[in-house]
């Protein structure tokens, strides 16, 4: 019967081109917008790292206290601790080590002079962290590994690089064990990453940007980089001025400018850290109730605001277009169901059933749903295509066209056409065979 | 005209003429929002930035070695007075950041050392003497900045100078009596700083939501801020822009070669400078652009579909219409009524549609109350459509021959 259905569908679709056209242009449209500005926004609000999200945590600590919350006059009341913290509350929780895993990391521009003296020196983005921050984000390394506690607490001149770097510095190969010079010093290499740039950059959302096409190209141990002056690249946000000038000074200063993550693996074990932070700020800032904040990752992603609104807006606005697609094939639909009364009144006379003609029209509203997907696909590649000609580069970059999407394109399209076709269909169905036999 | 029978034949196509009423009304509650996003978005991009745009270029200079404070001094010293001695260089400045350069240094002003609550925050911006004079900026009041004033300063220290040039948004904002000159404000520090000039217009480095309530609130220190790299500014003499571009940086190189200028982004035009800052914007509002047009094209292509439909399946009813005198002209009428009724009782039921998505993103995503005008607009544009693509099916009905009405089907 199904075959016959097809056929019926097939038979009827080619009756009349123009509204056939009309129908699957609408379904095709609708699917291609909100599939091309739902792949953008799958982007940029995924979970940059599924595996471990879950057991990653960001704690925040008011250094400021309840005068700092009454600053803006538009903002009153408790608008929570600031989100990033200082270097003095950051290194405290460090030595604490009250994690399985914890890193606390700030952004660092340094240059690399090549050894080659014929290359001009060149600025990186990179991170200056501790060396459980490789084991706690599951960094892919291709050669060697990350630094050991020992080399945090000596300060060794040590470095991770990226590929990127690799390529360029060394042209590739296992570099482990050569010297990089960063700021006229000379750093050895001990790993060599794969490609690894997760978008969001959530470990450090605040300093390092939200989404970025370049990758971080060099990781060096945090001791070592406040040792050697190298100063933030990110922000740096006060509430008072620091009381001693220079790079020391902010050091000692209760500005905030340090990013922090720990991996906590179970919910006692959460929970345990929330005493622990409270206990903390208890004793580091006994003039004012603890105001402390241990957030999940996708849970701070989502307070910083990640996910820019013009990519929701978009969507939104994209949704929207479909929903219109849908009713406007519906009213199309309606009207070529409804022209065919005479010929459901025989097929109703000859015995078919309602269940029958419900199929009969669900299939053909299905087959222009089918066909408005394979156009919406093939508009959905050019939007992704294309997208980058309207967003900022670093975030169309992230949209792309995979097997996932391919199926949620072709489905939403045949349940969007079969959606539009329910109302139609059930009114096709309820022809009264008898008044189409008379009335022709 | 007759809406009666209308109204009445309309009673029998209940479910088709729902579905175009619903239908417009989700495209005019969509376009006309989509339509405000992207004026929005236009009138942001086309803020000016107070400075001469057509004339200036960047140069992000990184120190490559590690300098002593004093060797940065002096090297920023000997590259500017290099850069103001080209033959295409009008004038040339260093700061840490520019108009539109979107790393923003603000501080909190009040106008008591011990006030908790700021009064305003003011982007800060270091300039020299050169400053005014290469950015383009018009002094309204007051005296530009003394060779003396100017002071080297290292990163982290913060030593408020005792003067600023502020622009005149920020000086209404603090003496709204519009004395503000020679007056004091405190920037985060017990240290007063004397209002010495005004500038008519300069804008913060970045355009972001949260700094809107204080745009244009710009302040500039008598400083040289010594990091570990700087901006020269550099405004090239009316249409020498490519020359000033090549020689300034050769100059540069020539001056020392440790240091880094990218070669993909060391050296931006403003225009590319503008071009950038505001990338986003212009993409959402190309995007809603490209929505919105889909959208009337796919409402009015429904609305040409289902007409002809009616048309067809009244062929006969018009042919006895025809038959019993009515003229093509009445039939042209009543179709296009037709569609006028539809279409606005759609409008009708958009209109509270688009306030309802103007106040929901008002509470959810930081947007700002839609003006009547943009639902008017939307209205409009709706009936015009619906008139002009209900058209060539009523035209068509129009030439339907009275013979029809003899035929049996």
């Amino acid at each position: 019967m199904f075959a016959y259905y097809l056929d019926l569908a097939l038979r009827s679709l080619k009756r009349n081109k123009a509204l056939t056209g009309l129908m699957i242009l609408t379904i095709g449209f609708g699917v291609a917008a909100s599939m091309t500005t739902w792949s953008v926004f799958r982007a940029v609000s995924g979970d940059p790292i599924p595996q471990k999200s879950a057991e990653l945590f960001v704690p925040q600590i008011d250094p400021w206290g309840p005068t700092a919350r009454n600053v803006d006059p538009t903002q009153p009341g408790d608008i929570g601790p600031p989100d990033a913290l200082t270097y003095e509350d950051a290194t405290a929780l460090m030595r604490d080590h009250r994690a399985s895993l914890q890193s606390a990391m700030y952004q660092v521009g340094p240059s690399v002079v090549p050894t080659d003296p014929a290359k001009h020196p060149f600025s990186v983005p990179g991170e200056a962290v501790f060396g459980e921050f490789f084991r706690m984000l599951d960094v892919p390394f291709k050669y060697g590994t990350g630094w050991s506690t020992n080399s945090d607490a000596s300060r060794a001149q040590v470095v991770v690089i990226s590929s990127h770097l690799n390529d360029q510095v060394f042209g590739g190969g296992d570099s482990v064990g050569k010297m990089l010079n960063i700021e006229g010093h000379d750093y050895r290499v001990v790993g060599v990453l794969k490609h690894w740039n997760p978008q969001p950059r959530f470990y450090d959302v605040v300093n390092a940007g939200t989404f970025n096409s370049q990758p971080d190209d060099l990781f060096l141990p945090f001791n070592t980089a406040i040792a050697m002056g190298m100063t933030n690249q990110g922000s740096t946000n006060c509430f008072q001025s620091p009381k001693q000038t220079g790079f020391v000074g902010l050091q000692h200063s209760s500005c905030i400018w340090i990013a922090y993550m720990a991996q906590l693996d179970n919910a006692s074990a959460v929970r345990q850290y929330k005493t622990y932070l409270d206990g903390f700020a208890r004793q580091r800032y006994p003039d004012w109730a603890p105001n402390v904040r241990l957030r999940g990752l996708m849970a701070w992603l989502d307070y910083e605001h990640v996910v820019p609104p013009d990519t929701k807006i978009s969507l939104y606005v994209a949704l929207g277009l479909l929903l219109v697609c849908l009713v406007n094939t519906a009213g199309l639909l309606l009207a070529k169901f409804m022209r065919r009364s005479g010929e459901i009144g025989v097929r109703r006379a000859l015995g078919a059933s309602r269940r029958q003609i419900y199929a009969q029209f669900l299939i053909e509203a299905g087959m222009v749903g089918l066909a408005g997907g394979v156009l919406g696909l093939a508009l959905t590649a050019f939007g992704i295509a294309g997208i980058g000609w309207v967003l900022p580069r670093d975030i169309a970059a992230l949209a792309h066209l995979d097997w996932s999407l391919l199926l949620i394109t072709l489905g939403v399209a045949i349940v969007a056409a079969m959606l539009a076709g329910l109302y139609p269909t059930l009114r096709a169905a309820a022809v009264q065979p008898a008044w189409q036999l008379k009335s022709n | 005209m007759q809406i009666q029978p209308i109204l009445a034949a309309l009673r029998h196509h209940k479910a088709g003429t729902m579905l175009i009423a619903l239908q417009i009304a989700l495209t005019l509650a969509i376009v006309c929002n989509a339509l405000f996003i992207v004026h929005q978005k236009l009138a942001h991009l086309s803020q000016p930035t107070g400075i001469d745009e057509a004339n200036i270029f960047v140069i992000n200079n990184q120190w490559a070695d590690s300098m002593s404070g004093p060797q940065i001094d002096a090297q920023m010293q000997a590259d500017l007075a290099a850069l103001r001695q080209l033959p295409a260089v009008h004038d040339a400045t260093a700061s840490e950041s520019y108009p539109l350069s979107g790393y923003d240094w603000d501080d909190f002003i009040t106008m008591k050392p011990g006030q908790v609550q700021k009064t305003t925050d003011a982007a800060v911006y270091f300039g020299d003497t050169h400053f005014l004079d290469t950015l383009g900026l018009k002094l309204i009041a007051g005296r530009n900045f003394r060779a003396d004033e100017i002071a080297p300063l290292a990163p982290h220290h913060d030593t408020v100078p005792p003067v600023a040039i502020v622009t005149q948004k920020l000086a209404d904002k603090l003496y709204p009596n519009g004395s503000a000159l020679g007056k004091t404000f405190y920037a985060m520090n017990p240290a007063p700083v004397t209002i010495i000039g005004i500038v008519q217009r300069l804008q913060r480095q970045e355009v972001e939501t949260w700094s809107a309530p204080y745009a244009y609130e710009s302040l500039i220190f008598p400083r040289r801020l010594d990091g570990d790299g700087t901006y020269y500014i550099v405004r090239a003499k009316p249409g020498e822009m490519a020359a000033a571009m090549r020689e300034a940086e050769q100059a540069l190189i020539a001056q020392n070669r440790m240091r880094i200028i990218d070669p993909k982004d060391g050296v931006l035009t403003f225009a590319q400078v503008r071009h950038r800052a505001y990338d986003s914007d212009r993409g959402t509002a190309i995007l809603m652009g490209i929505i919105c047009a889909v959208l009337l094209v796919i409402t009015g292509a429904g609305i040409v579909g289902l007409t002809s439909f009616w048309v067809g399946q009244r062929r006969k009813q018009i042919g006895i219409r025809r038959a019993l005198g009515a003229t093509r002209r009445d039939i042209l009428n009543y179709f296009l009524t037709e569609n006028f009724l539809i279409s606005g009782a759609g409008a009708v039921a958009g209109i509270v549609l688009a306030i309802a998505i103007n106040l929901w993103m008002i509470a959810y995503v930081q947007m700002t109350r839609m003006p009547w005008f943009y639902v008017l607009a939307g209205v409009v544009v709706l009936l015009l459509l619906g008139q002009g693509a209900a058209l060539a099916p009523a035209l068509r009905a129009s030439r339907v021959s009275p013979v029809e009405a003899t035929r049996s089907v």
